[in-house]
Order: C-alpha cells, then sequence, then structure tokens
C-alpha cells in the first residue's frame, strides 16, 4: 500500500539509553508495525523475552513509550559458543497525534510481542450521513 | 593447580565470552560487507553432555514450529504470517519480518533425537539437545603391570 501524502499520526523519536542500573545492560529499538483501521491505530512491536510483567507502556503528555526489560538467559555449566543475537532491554518512544482518545488506549503482550490498539477519537472517525 | 582443562589446545583464550563477543564484535565491524541477519536469530550454549539453543521467535504458534533432528543436524522451519481481517487502512511502518523460513545448526556431536525437548515461552524457542550416549567421551582405565 503506497503511504498517503499525509503527516503521519505517530513518528518514532530515538530511544534514549538507559542508565538506571548498575550494570547497564543494553537497549535495544524494537520493530514495530504501526497500521491504521476504521476506528484505530495498532502499533505492534516484537519484544522477545518480554511478558505482561516486565512490559511498562507509559504515556506523558503526548509521548508514548514502552519499555520491555529482559531477563538476560543464562545456561549453568555452559558455554556460550555462538551468537546471533544480544539480550538486553527494549525502548522506544512515539509522538501521538490528538486524533487518539488516550484513555481507551489497550495494551498487551502475547508470545514476546506488544499489542497496542490506539481507538481514534470520535470526531475524526469517519461518519456516515443519512441522505434523506 | 593447573586447572586440566587450560591444557587444551586453543582453549585457554575462550574461557572469557566477554573476549570472544568483543573479537566477534571487532570482526563484524570489520568487515566491509554489511552481515546478513538471518531470521530467526539462534543463540547456542555448548555444555558437555547437551546443547541449549535459544531461538528469538516472537509471535509464531509453537504447534506450526517443525524441529527435525538427523544425527548432528538439527533443522527448523516455520512462519509468520500477517494476521488476516484486521481491516487495515493503511499502514505507517512495517519494519517487522514475516515469511517462512527454515534454520539449520550443525552441532559438534550427534544428538539424542528422542530426549530433545522445545518449549516456547515469551516470544523465545528454547531448545535441548542432549548428546548421543554413543558419543560420550569414555574414561579408559589405564592398568598398570
Amino acid at each position: 500500500m503506497e503511504p498517503k501524502d499525509k503527516e503521519l499520526p505517530v513518528v518514532k523519536q530515538a530511544a534514549p539509553a538507559v542508565t538506571e542500573r548498575r550494570t547497564t545492560p543494553k537497549t535495544f529499538i524494537p520493530l514495530v508495525d504501526i497500521y491504521e483501521t476504521k476506528d484505530s491505530f495498532v502499533l505492534i512491536a516484537d519484544v522477545p523475552g518480554v511478558d505482561d510483567k516486565s512490559m511498562e507502556v507509559t504515556l506523558e503528555k503526548n509521548v508514548l513509550t514502552i519499555h520491555g526489560t529482559v531477563e538476560p538467559m543464562e545456561c549453568k555449566d555452559h558455554d556460550l559458543s555462538y551468537t546471533e543475537y544480544d539480550m538486553g532491554n527494549y525502548h522506544r518512544s512515539f509522538i501521538l497525534s490528538g486524533d487518539i482518545d488516550r484513555d481507551k488506549i489497550e495494551a498487551n503482550v502475547k508470545d514476546g510481542v506488544l499489542h497496542l490498539t490506539l481507538p481514534k477519537t470520535e470526531k475524526v472517525k469517519v461518519k456516515k450521513i443519512t441522505v434523506h | 593447580m593447573i586447572q586440566p582443562q587450560l591444557l587444551q589446545f586453543g582453549s585457554a583464550i575462550d574461557q572469557w565470552p566477554a573476549f570472544r563477543r568483543l573479537r566477534r564484535e571487532m570482526n563484524r565491524a570489520l568487515t566491509a560487507s554489511p552481515v546478513t541477519v538471518e531470521f530467526p536469530p539462534i543463540n547456542i550454549w555448548l555444555g558437555p553432555e547437551d546443547a541449549v539453543l535459544a531461538v528469538e521467535l516472537p509471535g509464531v504458534n509453537p504447534e506450526k514450529l517443525e524441529l527435525s533432528i538427523d544425527g548432528d543436524i538439527m533443522r527448523i522451519c516455520g512462519s509468520r504470517f500477517v494476521e488476516e481481517d484486521k481491516g487495515v487502512e493503511n499502514y505507517y511502518r512495517r519494519e517487522r519480518n514475516y515469511g517462512s523460513f527454515t534454520r539449520v545448526v550443525q552441532l559438534p556431536f550427534a544428538i539424542e533425537a528422542a530426549k530433545v525437548e522445545a518449549t516456547y515461552e515469551k516470544g523465545i524457542l528454547q531448545i535441548l539437545l542432549p548428546r548421543a550416549e554413543a558419543e560420550k567421551p569414555k574414561k579408559i582405565a589405564v592398568k598398570s603391570k
């Protein structure tokens, strides 16, 4: 689908480094899909290693931040001999437009995937007007 | 006391996983061509009795994953597709990977296929691959006359 030539309602921001822990774990920017449906915007993020308890979604003013904490996997008496991925936390922020009903944002995490539903406000929803 | 395993050829330097990771990152940084990231990425832990594989595979149905063992080779097949019927009107970002995949891993030892265990949790597939009994190192008693 061709991207429409209009302002994006959700815009990516650079993820700030997280330095609150003593042993600072790496922080990754999760890959996301963002799409629009008739009633809402949907954000899907890949956060392997994160469940509903270790996922934090915060909304401050118009910035939506997702932060997932990952417990690094360790194997006793085993030697990590080959790696293709690094373990670390996930962090990413998005700026929301005014078209989103902030009180009705829903989030859930399943199988390491975060689903965020951001409903549109009533005023931007397409209304059908009956012609008499 | 000298640790016997330290005397193995080439193993002394491998004692520090952190060092190895640094070396790998250096190699990656120095390689001119970009490293192709395979999907899904795999981490492997090796132990004397078995190997543990962790596969970052968020959002798949574990029942549709296929795992097969052939000697020292493990093959994993599966797919991840866009959920249908969501009423998508417009995409703003599409960064996640979709499609079917096959990954083949060869271990340094034969795998006891009957004892392989795989669990899927939080989007990470963890596979325990025990070493085949016949392949395990044997102790040979030294007799003196």
